[in-house]
């Protein structure tokens, strides 16, 4: 069991919380995710670690309420407590084996998407404690879904952009990435990007023509998170891998998102027959 | 002298009933059964079921207490070579093991030594209480064991009764390694036997910790290095399944046997009214393989209401699995196709799967394995219509514990590199059942948990 000792709401349906969890803190590294149940009867869900605190024994994650499961977890409350916690899973990313001296030669551009912005904040920060200051680009629907501003700018050199324009650039992410980068000229090593799986296929697009290495990370579905059930495969330069200990993180180049977005939607109609019981028999769970 | 009487049948759920439940196949022998086939034993001279069983249970020894009515001194027999008797009797191939070689099986029918062991082992766990915990001093040692499968449990639990302090690391929420996740409910009851075979370790002192991944969470290294283990044993088994590498695998409906199990078993899909996780059958499955996992996965998927099919490149004399899962998967309606294999998975234009494109086979000369491999039948190409593939082609080792430990040498095929008594080539890691053989049988596991808790107690002796 897993204590929550922290929550709070960051925007409409997105909720942080910090969770006691010593050993994963520990041994967590940027890139890195968990698998969380929130009780007995509860699904093992994957969710990227948003920061972690080594003195104080805590691992955060931010969670979107999408389905029936992440809704359970963002129900309870401090003071309440996970099932389970397990991790940290998954490769960290590739930077933090590499040389101090090369990394802090490298120029990187983040490109965070919605509630994916918090899986982009240990990465910008763990490189501003190495001496690598960055470019970030938080992009989300309107204002009011923007999450991790403060944090981030703590850390890195934020851009913002709104599909509206409530706040900052007015447009899609990728049309402020050819701001930055045609526009202003602005010269990047490497794009890392993590957000919705259709606006990573696109940043990987817009990065093609200028031969800009680019990592995503992707959220496929799970069971273990392990390696031991292969419901996270995913086609990598047509090679099949598993998303869990192969990545989360890969050359987003490779990635073929169409089979990716196709597989993560395998259980959707399952999902959405089982919440409509649920609310026709009890209205339990809904808002 | 022994009873000349034809071997006492064991009750079972009738195949049309429990083809849509998922409570227990075989229901067992009644202690009048028990004791009744027990008379069948020639208690041979020179037993040929011990000597073919992979720990050498003496069975006629065994037996022989039954015939006198002291099922207790069965069980202390048992537990002399075995820690698990009511999980092997349950799922080990006897038909190739202890019952293969029982003599009456030449004219007859072998003496019923698997269901002679469960009826034994149940009882025990049944009357487990009513003795009381030998007193064990404990020696101040600490062991670290990597997997809460047979082979950790078997080492944990003698570890224990040497007197160390033993801890077992699981990464998954819930003990039991394949037990849990592998083996479904109406083979080996979870709450009836596993849970109890478990409980019976926890008697013993031995702290269990869910959720931590050996490799990720810890390491091996800082096991023995920052958090004092003198020694520890690795039975993290074989979880990591192998795809064919056809056209079409990727398409939503075709998965692993370990994911369809681990859904159904582990997470409790087959129960929706209590359980979050989904899974899906469609109308119709083919599962592809020919072993035990194939037959588990065949037979759940039926349970779950879809038209279950196996399809298997070998004939069926060739099938890996045990005889009585076969037996009883047919009687369930599981249809077979022998000698057929895949090529390629159809989908359709929206990415799910319609079909599997199969060839026809032909048994050529035996390969390197003793078995005659497969050649394809020209122009013999046809089409199976489903919804769902599963994959049952076996698994190998998880390679995460292997490339986090220092010195740990592995083989070609990912397996941990250990000797007999599974020493590795790491100072004070030893290593044992499916992470170091590739996926092999619960009594295997059990039986090198238990060689290697003799040689970490001579290692951390000899220290």
């Amino acid at each position: 069991m897993f204590k929550i000792v922290e929550k709070r709401k960051l925007a409409e349906n997105i909720y942080e919380m910090k969770i006691a969890a010593e050993r994963v803190a520990r041994a967590a590294l940027p890139g890195q995710f968990v698998i969380v149940r929130s009780d007995e009867s509860s699904e093992r869900i994957p969710l990227t670690i948003a920061d972690y605190d080594v003195e104080a024994g805590t691992v955060t994650i931010v969670t979107q309420t999408i389905g029936h499961s992440t809704k359970k977890i963002c129900s309870l409350e401090v003071g309440d407590f996970l099932a389970d916690f397990a991790g940290p899973l998954g490769r960290p990313s590739e930077f933090v084996h590499m040389p101090l001296e090369e990394l802090r030669s490298r120029k990187y551009l983040f490109v965070a998407g919605g509630v994916g912005t918090a899986p982009v904040y240990p990465q910008v920060k763990w490189l501003h404690e190495h001496g690598v200051e960055c470019d970030v680009i938080i992009g989300a629907k309107t204002k009011g879904m923007l999450i991790y501003i403060d944090e981030m700018r703590k850390v890195g050199n934020v851009h913002i952009a709104t599909d509206d324009g409530t706040e900052g650039f007015k447009g899609m992410v990728t049309a402020l990435m050819k701001e930055l980068v045609e526009g202003e000229g602005r010269k990047y090593d490497e794009c890392v990007c993590i957000g919705p799986m259709i606006m990573m296929k696109f940043v990987c697009l817009t990065t093609l023509p200028w031969n800009m290495q680019t990592t995503v990370s992707l959220n496929a579905l799970m069971v273990d998170g392990t390696g031991m059930c292969g419901a996270c495969r995913v086609s990598v330069g047509g090679k099949t891998l598993f998303t869990c200990v192969d990545g989360p993180e890969f050359d987003g180049h490779k990635v073929d998102f169409d089979e990716a977005m196709r597989r993560q939607a395998m259980y959707k109609n399952q999902e959405r027959l089982d919440n409509d019981n649920r609310e026709h028999k009890c209205k339990c769970y809904g808002e | 002298m022994a009873n000349k009487i034809p071997r006492v049948a064991v009750r079972e759920q009738d195949p049309k009933v429990r083809a849509t439940n998922f409570e227990e196949v075989c229901y067992g022998y009644n202690q009048e059964e028990a004791l009744l086939e027990a008379t069948r034993c020639l208690n041979c001279k020179n037993p040929r079921c011990v000597a073919a069983c992979p720990v050498n249970i003496h069975i006629p020894d065994f037996i022989h207490h039954l015939t006198e009515g002291d099922i207790r001194a069965a069980a202390d027999t048992i537990h002399l070579d075995s820690s698990l008797p009511s999980i092997c009797g349950r799922v080990c191939p006897q038909e190739s093991q202890c019952e293969g070689s029982c003599v009456l099986g030449i004219k007859g029918e072998p003496v019923a030594i698997g269901k002679l062991e469960r009826f034994v082992g149940d009882w025990y766990l049944e009357h487990s209480n009513e003795v009381e915990a030998p007193k064990i001093e404990p020696n101040g040692k600490r062991v670290a064991i990597v997997g809460s499968g047979p082979a950790g449990l078997a080492c944990a639990s003698d570890l224990a009764k040497m007197g160390y302090k033993v801890d077992v690391f699981e990464a998954l929420h819930r003990l039991g390694g394949v037990l849990s996740y592998g083996i479904p409910e109406f083979r080996l009851p979870k709450d009836r036997v596993v849970a109890r075979e478990i409980n019976e370790v926890k008697k013993l002192g031995v702290k269990f910790e869910t959720d931590v991944i050996i490799g990720r969470t810890m390491t091996i290294d800082s096991l023995l290095d920052n958090e004092g283990y003198d020694a520890v044993f690795v039975g993290s088994g074989a979880g990591l399944p192998r795809f064919m590498g056809i056209e079409g695998e990727n398409l939503n409906g075709v998965l692993s046997a370990n994911e369809f199990l681990t859904r159904v078993n582990l997470m409790g899909a087959w129960d929706p009214a209590h359980n979050d996780t989904p899974v899906y059958v469609g109308r119709k499955v083919v599962v592809v393989g020919g072993g035990n996992v194939a037959m588990d996965a065949v037979r759940t998927a039926k349970r779950l209401g879809a038209e279950a099919v196996i399809v298997y490149r070998r004939g069926e004399a060739e099938l890996p699995a045990r005889k009585e899962e076969v037996h009883h998967a047919k009687e369930e309606g599981i249809e077979f196709r022998m000698l057929t294999n895949p090529t390629h998975i159809l989908g359709t234009d929206d990415g799910w799967v319609k079909g599997i494109n199969c060839v026809e086979m032909e048994l050529g000369e035996p390969d390197a394995s003793g078995r005659r491999s497969p050649v394809e039948k020209a122009g013999s190409d046809f089409t199976i219509d489903c919804d769902v593939v599963i994959m049952a082609l076996g698994t190998s080792p998880n390679p995460l514990i292997a490339s986090t430990t220092g010195g740990l040498n592995i083989n070609r095929r990912g397996c941990i590199e250990a000797n007999e008594v599974g020493a590795t080539s790491r100072e004070g890691v030893f290593a044992g059942g499916d992470a170091v053989t590739g996926a092999a049988t619960v009594i295997l596991a059990m039986g090198a948990g238990r060689k290697a808790a003799k040689a970490i107690d001579e290692y951390i002796q000899s220290k």
